[in-house]
């Protein structure tokens, strides 16, 4: 029975290389193709010291390409540390941003900050957080507080925030003639293609998020024992909830201001590495980040690739894979 | 120095009071019980002692100390607390759980050491779990998950280990098993004991002392012998009870006697035929 007993570090490390290979093929990947088919000549443009040798291959790739697959990484792994964060705090395997209604939230915030004029940071990311804060608080009070999480009420309670917030982007986008507030299908299916380089420099705001995310795995694992175990076991269990649940909508808040709601992440890359590595979320985190980055970046690819009249927004990809799981999960649980 | 040392504890839950001016000390390395009716406050008190409940007033101190002078952290490194519910869902392996009692000990990015793991290999050398260590929780039976959140408490290293109710729903086997692990870390490592037992005759065979609870006050206090009269039980639990000596020798037993039998002796006087 020595399994069980390998050191984190030693299951950790070989998982991150793996994870962070995937992350780096699926990344050259979706720079090499694009709606022109492959290209893997382009990609000679990312070498240093080869501007300007062709001022069109450098363009599409780092003006067109890379921020939509920077984007795709950072939002994919954002959205499934997510799905990760709130399935051990709701104690509720279903539960992810998405689901919960805490995207659509974000998704009102940020479009009622743009209609109000906000500039992008502060103004419109903070008006997504709020956004975000307040569906988190609706859904967890209306599904009876925490102490009533594993019911399904959290669930149905997310499924009219959804409903709702859905009603309310389509009611602002109608009322607004202001062409920033995007189109429709970027709010409500997600959408990378509009992605571009001046986007990219709000992605680091998801970093402080991914990083108490990280230095908080050992508790979320404790807190897995129940609150009152954890707290015996030194815990500080309303600070470390109060801190995730935070961090995580204001991540998730940023993801949805730059890509709209893509839904799903959350739940199929938490579900995928708990089958392959079990538990621990020292381990999770990381592989969630980098699987999660790197499963966007493919649904992005097959968005792009799948036979389509114009460009797929990716979170029809995404839904594709993840609302089947969902079911099949919700049955199981049922059984 | 006292392991406990609890002075005019009251505790409410808004407007319902709790607890009411309980005062009681724990010995260093005493097996302590906390028997009493059902809502007479028995979980409340542990809570308090183990921090996780805050009195509304008086005071309580552990291994000398005030509960509010001791940080979360140092305090989990020498209180370990096994809770009456253990969840069935928890997904990780035996070891791991173990290991988890280390969790106190380390820093926030520190792995477990070679020496951690040796400390949770003897907790479970120490509660027969080795051969289950690669084992999910969730495929065990209620009475080997409790055994390994006892080994995890244990792997803690704690110097007073604080249980509540921890063979409730348990069969007599596993009840022995493990109350008899919690009597040898007593007796081997001078750990502290405070227990919650329903059971007056687990009470009544291992504790020391025990504290009668009774609608949030202490309406006993004392050896076994002293705390379990049939008097003392009747008015308590309203329940009249046979207390004769343990054919083990020594300790009390105690019989709820059931209905059909009240009536006999004494000339079917309704008067009990004890003592």
């Amino acid at each position: 029975m020595s399994v069980p007993f390998l050191s984190v570090w030693g299951r950790l490390l070989p998982a991150a290389a793996l994870l962070a290979t995937a992350l780096a093929a699926a990344a050259l990947l979706g720079l090499a193709f694009g709606s022109s088919g492959a290209s893997w000549s382009l990609l000679r443009a990312l070498w240093p010291g080869t501007e300007g040798a062709d001022p069109v291959a450098s363009a599409i790739i780092w003006e067109i390409r890379l921020p939509r697959v920077v984007l795709a990484a950072v939002a994919g792994g954002a959205l499934a540390l997510g799905g990760l964060v709130f399935q051990a705090l709701l104690r509720n395997p279903l539960s992810e941003p998405y689901i919960l209604g805490i995207s659509g939230g974000a998704a009102v915030g940020a479009i009622v900050g743009m209609l109000a004029g906000l500039s992008p940071f502060p103004g419109v990311s903070l008006s997504a957080f709020a956004g975000s804060l307040a569906t988190l608080t609706l859904v967890l009070t209306l599904s009876g507080g925490r102490s009533a999480l594993r019911s399904d009420s959290l669930l149905l309670g997310g499924v009219m925030m959804n409903a709702f917030c859905g009603a309310l982007i389509m009611f602002f986008i109608s009322l607004s003639p202001d062409p920033q507030v995007r189109n429709i299908l970027f709010w409500l299916m997600g959408d990378l293609s509009l992605a571009g380089r001046d986007q990219l420099s709000l992605l680091w705001l998801v970093l402080p998020g991914v990083i108490v995310v990280a230095l908080l795995a050992r508790p979320m694992n404790l807190l897995l024992m129940g609150e009152e175990t954890a707290a015996s076991m030194g815990v500080n269990v309303r600070a470390v909830s109060l801190a995730l649940l935070v961090v995580t909508s204001f991540m998730v808040s940023i993801v949805v201001s730059q890509a709209g709601l893509i839904g799903f992440v959350g739940l199929v890359i938490p579900h995928i590495f708990r089958l392959l590595f079990g538990p621990d979320h020292r381990l999770l985190v990381p592989a969630c980040l980098l699987g999660g980055g790197a499963y966007l970046i493919v649904c992005d690819l097959a968005a792009r690739g799948l036979p389509s009249a114009g460009e797929m927004p990716v979170g029809i990809v995404t839904a594709l894979v993840g609302a089947p799981l969902f079911i099949f999960l919700l049955w199981r649980s049922r059984r | 120095m006292k392991a406990v040392k609890v002075s005019g504890l009251s505790l409410r839950y808004g407007s319902k009071e709790i607890l009411r001016n309980v005062s009681f000390c724990v010995g260093e390395g005493e097996f302590f019980l906390v028997i009493g009716p059902n809502g007479s406050g028995k979980t409340s008190l542990l809570k308090a002692i183990a921090g996780l409940a805050t009195p509304s007033a008086g005071a309580i101190e552990v291994l000398g100390k005030c509960r509010t002078q001791w940080t979360r952290r140092e305090f989990s490194r020498q209180v370990a607390v096994v809770s009456q519910h253990v969840p069935d869902d928890f997904p990780f392996r035996v070891a791991e759980t173990v290991l988890m009692g280390r969790s106190p000990h380390l820093g926030l990015l520190q792995g477990e050491t070679a020496e951690d793991r040796r400390l949770a290999e003897e907790a479970m050398a120490f509660t027969g779990l080795s051969h289950l260590a690669g084992r999910r929780l969730d495929q065990l039976s209620g009475g080997e998950r409790q055994l390994v959140f006892i080994a995890r408490a244990i792997c803690q290293a704690p110097r007073v280990l604080i249980l509540d109710e921890p063979t409730a729903s348990l069969d007599p086997a596993h009840q022995i098993r493990i109350l008899d692990l919690v009597e040898n870390l007593r007796s081997r490592q001078k750990v502290t004991v405070v227990m919650i037992s329903h059971d007056l005759n687990t009470a009544a065979l291992y504790g020391d002392r025990l504290l009668l609870l009774c609608r949030g006050e202490v309406a006993g206090l004392g050896a076994p012998s002293e705390v379990l009269t049939w008097q003392q039980l009747e008015k308590i639990y309203g329940c009249l009870m046979l207390v004769d000596e343990s054919a083990l020798g020594g300790s009390p037993r105690v019989t709820p006697v059931p209905e059909k039998y009240r009536l006999r002796g004494a000339g079917g006087s309704g008067e009990p035929r004890f003592p």
